[in-house]
């Protein structure tokens, strides 16, 4: 055990994984045994993530209100969102009367277990994924957009004009502009002819393709982040839970933890949208490199690639969350229209721009 | 990890949404009242279905994104290997997205693209 040790998540994936192979020689076992340790320290992170997330939703928005946000509930605040958990615990679950039972009670888990599994190829720090599926981001743009079932289902099966409404617009935005983020997607697929997150990541090793990929790149970055927000359901596109005209949207007649599992599933969502961004545009772990600066990169890369990872992701949430206090929400014509007659022919020129770039060799 | 890392992410969504919904049963008071069950609205009684009719748009839009999302999924082979290709791929795709953008210029001028 040596000093990198102490701030490097793979060695100490190793090093457990060394402990449990002397402990335990039935094969089957050892596995099911490293299995149940990822899941648990996941679920006890993702938990961690969100309470975090959605504190920092709170105290970001008070800042850009010029107001304090919640600051009594442990230090600056942080506990609050643990206060407010447990007091849905203890929140009735209600049912409606008239309501699909079976869809009503089906509907959190489908949305929870879509964004859990997107979670799995992601690099959290150097060569440290769940699992790095060979068709990565294949995988997260489709497993990702399994969420919109569980929506539809919530809001159908609800009984409620609301839900249905708000499940209806959601449907809409989703399938609309998840067009936009799987083009933008292949721009980057394209640059670096690879699908897998961690060749991705690799290929970004001399300079992040934000930068490499001159302003096509550029381009679908915006693109990406824009139509990602409204893939997520954030404001301004939250038409599907518009408060002021819908009151709850899809899950007006949810509460308890089942209204719990949706917040939790949508800041899970945010964060994936994030750490996918930071990934394929901004390098993922790779630390930050100017040229031949030999000095400047060994200070960088001193720097914790974990925390490079938390950086970027973090930086984009931000962003994310700062939207929500600068535009107004979008009427549903408007947003169709943006997607449709904009968004869409524009990503498509781009993706023919950015294949005269990849194969010209004319990015860096 | 390999493949058997997606069925423990698939166990570990089911079970904590499971687990939290369960525990939460188990602690929380519930009460037996008849307007409990109806629908929430803005506090008079809802009129009529709530399964009601909605916007054939959306249903519109639907249809448009179906075809597209199969185009999207057929050029993730072409992404991977556009490198190694060269310009061949570079006028296949120049076409590909001709054909598309038609395509789009066509449910564009029939008006399935406006919101009635």
């Amino acid at each position: 055990m040596n000093r990198i040790f102490l701030y490097s998540f793979t060695e100490m994936a190793l090093y457990i994984h060394k402990l449990l192979e002397n402990a335990i020689t039935n094969t089957v076992l050892l596995q099911i045994t490293e299995l149940a340790i990822i899941g648990v320290t996941l679920l006890i992170s993702l938990v961690i993530l969100c309470f975090f997330l959605g504190w920092m939703e709170r105290r970001v928005a008070a800042f850009m209100e010029i107001r304090l946000g919640p600051n009594r509930v442990g230090p600056q605040g942080t506990l609050q969102i643990v206060a407010d958990t447990v007091k849905l615990l203890f929140k009735e679950g209600l049912t409606p009367n008239k309501s699909d039972k079976f869809l009503f009670n089906l509907a959190p888990f489908i949305v929870v277990t879509a964004s859990m599994l997107a979670i799995a190829p992601l690099a959290f720090a150097k060569n440290f994924s769940i699992y790095d599926i060979n068709i990565g981001v294949l995988y997260v743009s489709s497993v990702s957009s399994l969420s919109v079932l569980g929506i539809l289902m919530a809001g159908w099966s609800s009984y409620n004009k609301y839900s249905l409404l708000g499940a209806m617009r959601s449907g809409a935005q989703i399938v609309s502009y998840e067009l936009s983020v799987g083009l933008s997607l292949i721009a980057i697929v394209v640059l670096s002819g690879n699908v897998s997150l961690g060749e991705i990541i690799n290929s970004q090793q001399n300079g992040w393709w934000i930068f490499k990929g001159h302003i096509p790149a550029i381009i679908a970055f915006v693109i990406f982040i824009i139509a990602s927000t409204a893939e997520i359901n954030r404001a301004p596109f939250d038409l599907a839970e518009a408060d002021q005209e819908l009151t709850g949207g899809y899950n007006t007649e949810y509460s308890g933890m089942k209204f719990a599992m949706f917040l939790l599933a949508e800041y899970i969502n945010l964060f994936i949208v994030s750490a996918m961004a930071a990934t394929l545009f901004l390098g993922g772990w790779m630390p930050f490199h100017i040229g031949d600066w030999e000095s400047f990169n060994k200070i960088m890369d001193y720097i914790p690639s974990s925390i490079w990872f938390m950086g970027k992701t973090f930086i984009i949430i931000f962003i994310i969350m700062w939207f929500r206090w600068t535009f107004p929400r979008l009427r549903i014509d408007q947003l169709l229209n943006l997607e449709w007659k904009y968004l869409l022919p524009i990503s498509m020129v781009n993706i023919i721009i950015v294949t005269l770039i990849a194969i010209m060799g004319w990015h860096f | 990890m390999g493949s058997s890392a997606l069925i423990m992410l698939l166990v570990c969504g089911i079970g904590f949404a499971g687990a939290g919904i369960v525990i939460s049963f188990i602690l929380a008071k519930t009460s037996k009242n008849a307007l409990k069950g109806e629908p929430y609205e803005c506090g008079i009684e809802t009129t009529g279905t709530s399964w009601i009719q909605f916007n054939v748009g959306y249903y519109l839009f639907a249809l448009i994104f179906l075809i597209f999302d199969v185009e999207l999924v057929f050029m993730y082979p072409w992404a991977v290997a556009a490198k190694q290709i060269g310009i061949v791929a570079l006028i296949e795709i120049i076409f590909f997205m001709f054909v598309l953008f038609l395509g789009l210029l066509y449910a564009w001028k029939k008006g399935a693209l406006e919101w009635k």
